[in-house]
């Protein structure tokens, strides 16, 4: 396929009524104004949520922060095989290895941490564990964080979500 | 030479090859389990099944001795049918528990069952038979009776290789079970091939045991450091991590196998790493950079030949290190410090056990490559004499240890020494006494050749760049040699390797090409 030109239009010169500008800030505030009262008259239907006490009903298949699934006995479901971290396009799993102290589950994740801010939500990983350990299902985005540290989550902040 | 046809390829093969091999030489892969190039054949998982050319049934293909103008088929339906029914019957008990299991990703089991499986399984989970997981049965091992699909390889293994026998089948039909005698575990210095020629993951290593996914590794051609017998390995490493050395094959060395001690080589490449130039100012040891670090050992060696001639200057080198670095550290000492005192400490380790099949008793990778390389371990003891008599005055050494001597003796031998300088890859007693340490790559971090007990020069390659500010210890000896006015030209290990094959009788007309994978034996005596 060749490249070919495309031709943007230079914008018009702007006529004397909107070079003389007050006339477009009335009709702006006018805008403003019409929102204003609609959001007075039908408070039920204001777009703007009071973001983070209100939260957006998420889709079902929405692809949130991740957790970790648990045993009955509340022991990770994981048990470190590595396919999640190796799935990961953004490589941002890392998960140490650990012989556990229950002989039938034999190995357990002795550390497993998400980089959030690495993280593309892709889901890969959800789809490459071969136990259902990993779900994106806690409806919630990567929340605003002062510092990179705590947006590193940690097995224990996994399992609890 | 029989001729035989197989899957419509003719091929020329010497007698008394099996199928099995003689496929090979046609390039056609036949799956098989319990068959082992280097064991005897017991033809026991039914893995290899062929059809041959007037032979009603199907014949294993490892026990099948290929005669003239026989005609073999491996693909035609009857034995796909027969090999997927066969990994079926393989597959019935199996704990299917790869997500834990260490052999996944190199398993014989996922790779046929891709290949030549795919089936559903009609056997119901509930059915299976249940058997002893998690066993730790000595050595290097752990063994899982699950996952076993009663090959007998490790059984062979144990029989003729080293002759200990502890392994051995327990019970009948599908109740059979692998197992050690109750109360004796394996003893024998090899147990980790157990791992290697294990098909499946019933039996694992218990050193690299949920360390790393073995997807994750790659690999670079090495040597094992671990003693003068110099066994061909492959070093696994994960970015600058090594996790686990296996054996490669040489037949003129090791086969397929490798010591365990030599296992757990690798570990030195991992901890007490020294991967800074450290300066020593007034007793407190400060990290300096590379060309600082380089001028001053520089101005100090010359200081101490102008000041107190050559002969107040040692060299004692190690062969730890390669037939190149070696060669370099000669000539450093004499065409540039032009000392008469160079000569190798031996790293000796535990009780130096030696045997009759790989282990010696020289526990250093390139003793013989030294003693070719005309460097003699006898100054050694002529150096340390001068050492402690305080005639030296500045000492370069190479390594992390000197001879057998224990920290303190070391300590107190380097405090006769008003300048001790120390190319080195892991910490040590000289460390704590040297006044500059220059950090040298490990084995995965360079490539150079060894020269093993029996003259056999053997080349290990570089599998990543040194770690931290590590540098092969050609670029340091170069370094310190053109900063007294030697005018090397610096160059990379196949250079100098080149110079030696000039300069050097025994390496005389090899080459890097000439060595290969395998190596060549140099010529001389040592
Ligand atoms: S433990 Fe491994 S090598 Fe031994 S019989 Fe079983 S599958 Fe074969
Ligand atoms: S026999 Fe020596 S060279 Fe071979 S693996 Fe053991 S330590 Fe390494
Ligand atoms: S390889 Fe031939 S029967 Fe096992």
């Amino acid at each position: 396929m060749a490249i070919g030109i495309k031709k943007v239009a230079r914008p018009r010169r702007m006529s004397m009524g909107e070079t003389l500008y007050l006339l477009e800030i009335v009709k702006g505030l006018g805008v403003t104004m019409g929102h204003l009262l609609r959001n007075i008259v039908r408070q039920e239907n204001i777009p703007t949520i009071e973001y983070p006490e209100v939260r957006r009903v998420m889709p079902p298949r929405f692809r949130g922060l991740h957790r970790l699934m648990k045993r009955p006995d509340g022991s990770p479901r994981c048990v470190a095989c590595f396919c999640c971290s190796t799935a990961c396009p953004a490589v941002c799993i890392t998960i140490v290895a650990g012989e556990s102290p229950d002989p039938k589950v034999e190995k357990y994740p002795v550390r497993f941490d998400i980089d959030m801010l690495r993280c593309i939500f892709c889901g890969l990983c959800v789809e490459a564990c071969p136990c259902d350990a990993i779900r994106m299902d806690t409806g919630w985005f990567t929340p605003p964080e002062n510092t990179r540290e705590k947006l590193i989550y940690t097995i224990d902040m996994l399992l609890e979500k | 030479m029989p001729n035989f046809t197989i899957n419509g390829i003719s091929v020329d093969v010497p007698q008394g090859t099996t199928i099995l091999e003689a496929a090979k030489t046609a390039g056609i892969e036949i799956p098989h389990y319990c068959y082992h190039p280097k064991l005897s054949v017991a033809g026991n998982c039914r893995m290899c099944l062929v059809e041959v050319e007037k032979f009603p049934k199907l014949q294993i293909a490892c026990n099948t001795i290929v005669t003239d103008g026989m005609a073999v088929k491996t693909d035609s339906e009857k034995v796909k049918q027969a090999v997927t029914g066969v990994l079926e019957f393989l597959l019935i008990h199996h704990p299917i528990d790869c997500p834990i299991c260490d052999q996944a990703g190199e398993c014989g089991l996922q790779i046929y069952y891709m290949k030549y499986g795919l089936h559903k399984s009609r056997y119901a989970v509930e059915d299976k038979v249940h058997k002893k997981k998690v066993q730790d049965i000595g050595g290097q091992i752990i063994l899982d009776a699950e996952r076993c699909i009663l090959c007998s390889r490790c059984i062979r293994f144990l029989q003729e290789v080293t002759g200990t026998g502890e392994l051995e089948f327990f019970q009948r039909g599908d109740h059979s079970e692998i197992s050690i005698f109750p109360g004796r575990p394996l003893d024998n210095r090899y147990t980790g091939n157990l791992a290697d020629i294990c098909p499946v993951g019933a039996l694992t290593s218990k050193d690299f045991r949920f360390k790393c996914r073995v997807w994750l590794l790659r690999g670079a051609r090495s040597i094992c450091p671990g003693c003068a017998n110099g066994c061909n390995v492959e070093a696994h490493f994960k970015e600058e991590i090594l996790y686990r050395l296996k054996p490669r094959q040489n037949d003129e060395v090791n086969k397929t196998w490798m010591c365990d001690p030599g296992r757990l080589e690798y570990k030195k490449a991992n901890e007490a790493r020294l991967l800074t130039p450290v300066n020593r100012e007034n007793g407190i040891p400060k990290a300096a950079p590379w060309e600082a670090a380089l001028s001053s050992v520089a101005f100090r060696l010359w200081e101490m030949v102008e000041k107190h001639g050559p002969g107040s200057v040692a060299v004692i080198a190690s062969p730890q290190f390669s037939n190149e670095e070696l060669f370099l550290a000669r000539k450093l000492a004499d065409e540039v410090l032009r000392t008469p005192h160079l000569g190798f400490s031996l790293r000796t380790v535990g009780d130096g056990f030696a045997d009759d099949f790989l282990i010696k008793a020289d526990k250093n990778p390139n003793t013989r490559g030294a003693k070719l390389l005309g460097i003699s371990e006898e100054k050694f003891d002529d150096i340390v004499q001068n050492v402690a008599d305080g005639k030296i005055r500045a000492l370069l050494v190479f390594g992390n240890g000197i001879a057998d001597l224990s920290d303190a003796e070391t300590g107190r031998l380097l405090a006769n020494v008003p300048f001790v300088v120390q190319i080195a890859t892991n910490e040590g007693a000289v460390s704590r006494a040297a006044h500059a340490i220059l950090p040298s790559a490990s084995f995965v971090e360079r490539g150079g050749t060894f020269t093993n007990h029996a003259g056999r020069v053997q080349r290990f390659w570089m599998g990543f760049p040194p770690r931290g500010k590590a540098r092969s210890a050609i670029e340091i000896i170069t370094g310190l040699a053109n900063r007294l006015g030697a005018g090397w030209k610096s160059g990379g290990e196949a250079q100098v390797f080149r110079a030696i094959a000039q300069s050097e009788a025994p390496f005389a007309g090899m080459s890097y090409e000439s060595l290969g994978e395998l190596g060549q034996t140099a010529g001389g005596k040592g």
